[in-house]
């Protein structure tokens, strides 16, 4: 194996670490500013200019907090549950491709740091792993609202899920690859995948405020009734890690959703670029469009978080089972015979 | 005319339990509408003020900290009467009157002055009737926006005449307006 891979990796491993870490503090900050503007306040603007220092001073507010725990018999587990969120939470970003191909050194480099063939079904496999964080945590947290609180998340994923999946059994349909680097490459241009697959589009997105715990599907956190949750024991910075998985969970299927249904780092004239400024301007410019969509998906979740009130649990029941997976079955089936038909 | 059918206000409504259409049941149009207005609330006008760089303007008859005056040339007007401490309903003024002696004539405007005057700011409650009282003119209420300052010792909220006495270069400025007008 070429050395050369291996120090390529590496880098672009640190480096998708260190901007997932950093999204996810700015995250914190742009979702109390949202929250604030939506509310007609101006939000956070003590800690620096404008509160850009708010996440730092977050942050060390939770390292200087006294870590307390409570007297349970798991803990192992007790420690291990925000271990697990965070973890599973970065481990999505492996697949994704971040950019085409940089022509450097004399070598072509793949902005992605592994380029399974199984990508799609990675994510799924990683997303549904991603509640065992919180699920853990719950249980271990020996107190009957987390343990609540754990159950919900459970059966909330378990619903979500197979919607989800389903719909990305349509893109797959017509994608023929579970590779994410040729999902991206197939939508070059504005040959985007949301144009295809709209529906699809829709019921992924819906399952991802679901998957990842966000308002209207929050009832894992809910703090009315549930006192904070599967977080409700957790202090300093173990709580620091549920919170700061969530963001970089938004940030991640943010990532995923621009990936897979709205062009990854495509944008129009992207070939045009390409010929008369050079391969690594062009993926510069890709980067940066990516990141736009990003962001905009990233505002996306907050805005809705800070429109909508909390589903009940059998309204999240039926909205799951009874109308987002036979849409998706729906959805799945219109494809198939389209395909089909334009296939003869 | 039966009182299911008559509405006082004209904004009687007959509750209805009908079935969700599959439309709305998919909430989907619905959830567009409000996130349309909370677009709409992002862009308004924010209600924040930012305290203490800005305050609220405060109406005309606002009372806020007490200041004792000096008259024309600069002297203080207070004579230690303790009227104002009388009329306290709150019982915040205390006061311990003096002698003027003959060297202290352009310092006191009367022969007899307070020597200590203190106002504890946690028991007034800004009513302004020792303002009221005062028959020399000599407490006001100003319409500072300072309200006194958060603290932990209770010593610090009571206020004596260093910090309730007019300040000087003021009261010079008020007599040359007053020269000028």
């Amino acid at each position: 194996m070429d050395k050369t891979i291996i120090i390529d990796k590496a880098v672009i491993i640190v480096v998708v670490f260190a901007v997932t870490m950093l999204m996810a503090m700015y995250a914190t900050l742009a979702e109390r500013k949202i929250a604030a503007w939506i509310q007609d306040r101006i939000g956070p603007n003590r800690a620096g200019k404008g509160g850009l220092l708010q996440p730092l001073a977050d942050g060390l507010k939770l390292f200087a907090k006294e870590e307390t725990q409570p007297n349970t018999p798991n803990k192992f587990l007790f420690k291990f549950g925000p271990f697990l969120a965070m973890t599973l939470a970065l481990m999505t970003s492996a697949v994704i491709p971040w950019g085409d191909k940089f022509h450097l050194f004399g070598r072509d480099i793949e902005l992605q740091a592994a380029d399974l063939n199984v990508g799609l079904l990675y994510i799924i496999a990683v997303l549904s792993v991603g509640v065992y964080g919180i699920m853990i945590g719950a249980w271990a947290s020996n107190n009957k609202y987390s343990l609540m609180s754990g159950i919900r998340a459970a059966s909330q994923m378990i619903s979500y899920e197979i919607a989800m999946g389903l719909s990305l059994i349509g893109l797959l349909l017509m994608t023929q690859t579970l590779s994410m680097r040729e999902i991206a490459l197939q939508q070059e241009g504005m040959n985007w995948n949301v144009f295809y697959q709209p529906v699809g589009f829709l019921i992924f997105l819906i399952c991802s405020f679901a998957e990842t715990n966000r308002a209207p599907f929050d009832l894992a956190e809910c703090e009315q009734e549930l006192i904070g949750g599967f977080h409700t024991e957790y202090s300093s910075m173990k709580m620091g890690f549920f919170l700061f998985a969530e963001y970089a969970n938004l940030f991640i299927s943010s990532a995923i959703i621009s990936v897979l249904y709205f062009g990854a780092y495509n944008y129009p004239g992207m070939s045009w670029a390409v010929e008369n400024w050079g391969v690594n301007i062009a993926n510069v410019i890709g980067i940066f469009a990516l990141f736009i969509k990003i962001c905009f998906f990233i505002f996306v979740y907050m805005w809705v978080r800070w429109t909508l009130p909390r589903f009940r649990y059998d309204q999240l029941m039926n909205l799951g089972w009874k109308s987002l997976i036979p849409l998706a079955l729906l959805n799945l089936v219109v494809t198939a015979i389209v395909i089909l038909l334009i296939k003869n | 005319m039966s009182t299911n059918t008559y509405s006082l206000s004209g904004r009687k409504k007959e509750v209805s339990n009908k079935k969700l259409t599959w439309t709305e049941k998919i909430y989907l149009v619905a959830i567009l509408k409000g996130m349309m207005v909370t677009l709409k609330h992002m862009f308004k006008k924010k209600v924040t003020i930012s305290y203490p760089e800005k305050t609220r303007p405060f109406s005309d008859v606002y009372r806020g900290k007490h200041m004792l005056m000096r008259d024309d040339e600069g002297r203080e007007r207070c004579t230690a009467c303790g009227l104002c401490a009388l009329s306290c309903p709150a019982e915040a003024i205390s006061m311990k009157a003096a002698e003027r002696t003959a060297d202290e004539m352009h310092l006191y405007r009367e022969e007899k002055y307070a020597e200590i005057y203190e106002i504890n700011m946690l028991r007034c409650i800004f009513c302004g009737l020792c303002e009221e009282a005062c028959p020399k003119q000599a407490i006001y209420l100003t319409k500072s926006k300072q309200i006194a300052k958060a603290d932990i010792s209770r010593d610090n909220f009571i206020f004596g005449k260093d910090k309730l006495v007019m300040p000087l270069e003021a009261a010079i400025e008020n007599t040359k307006q007053q020269n000028q007008a």
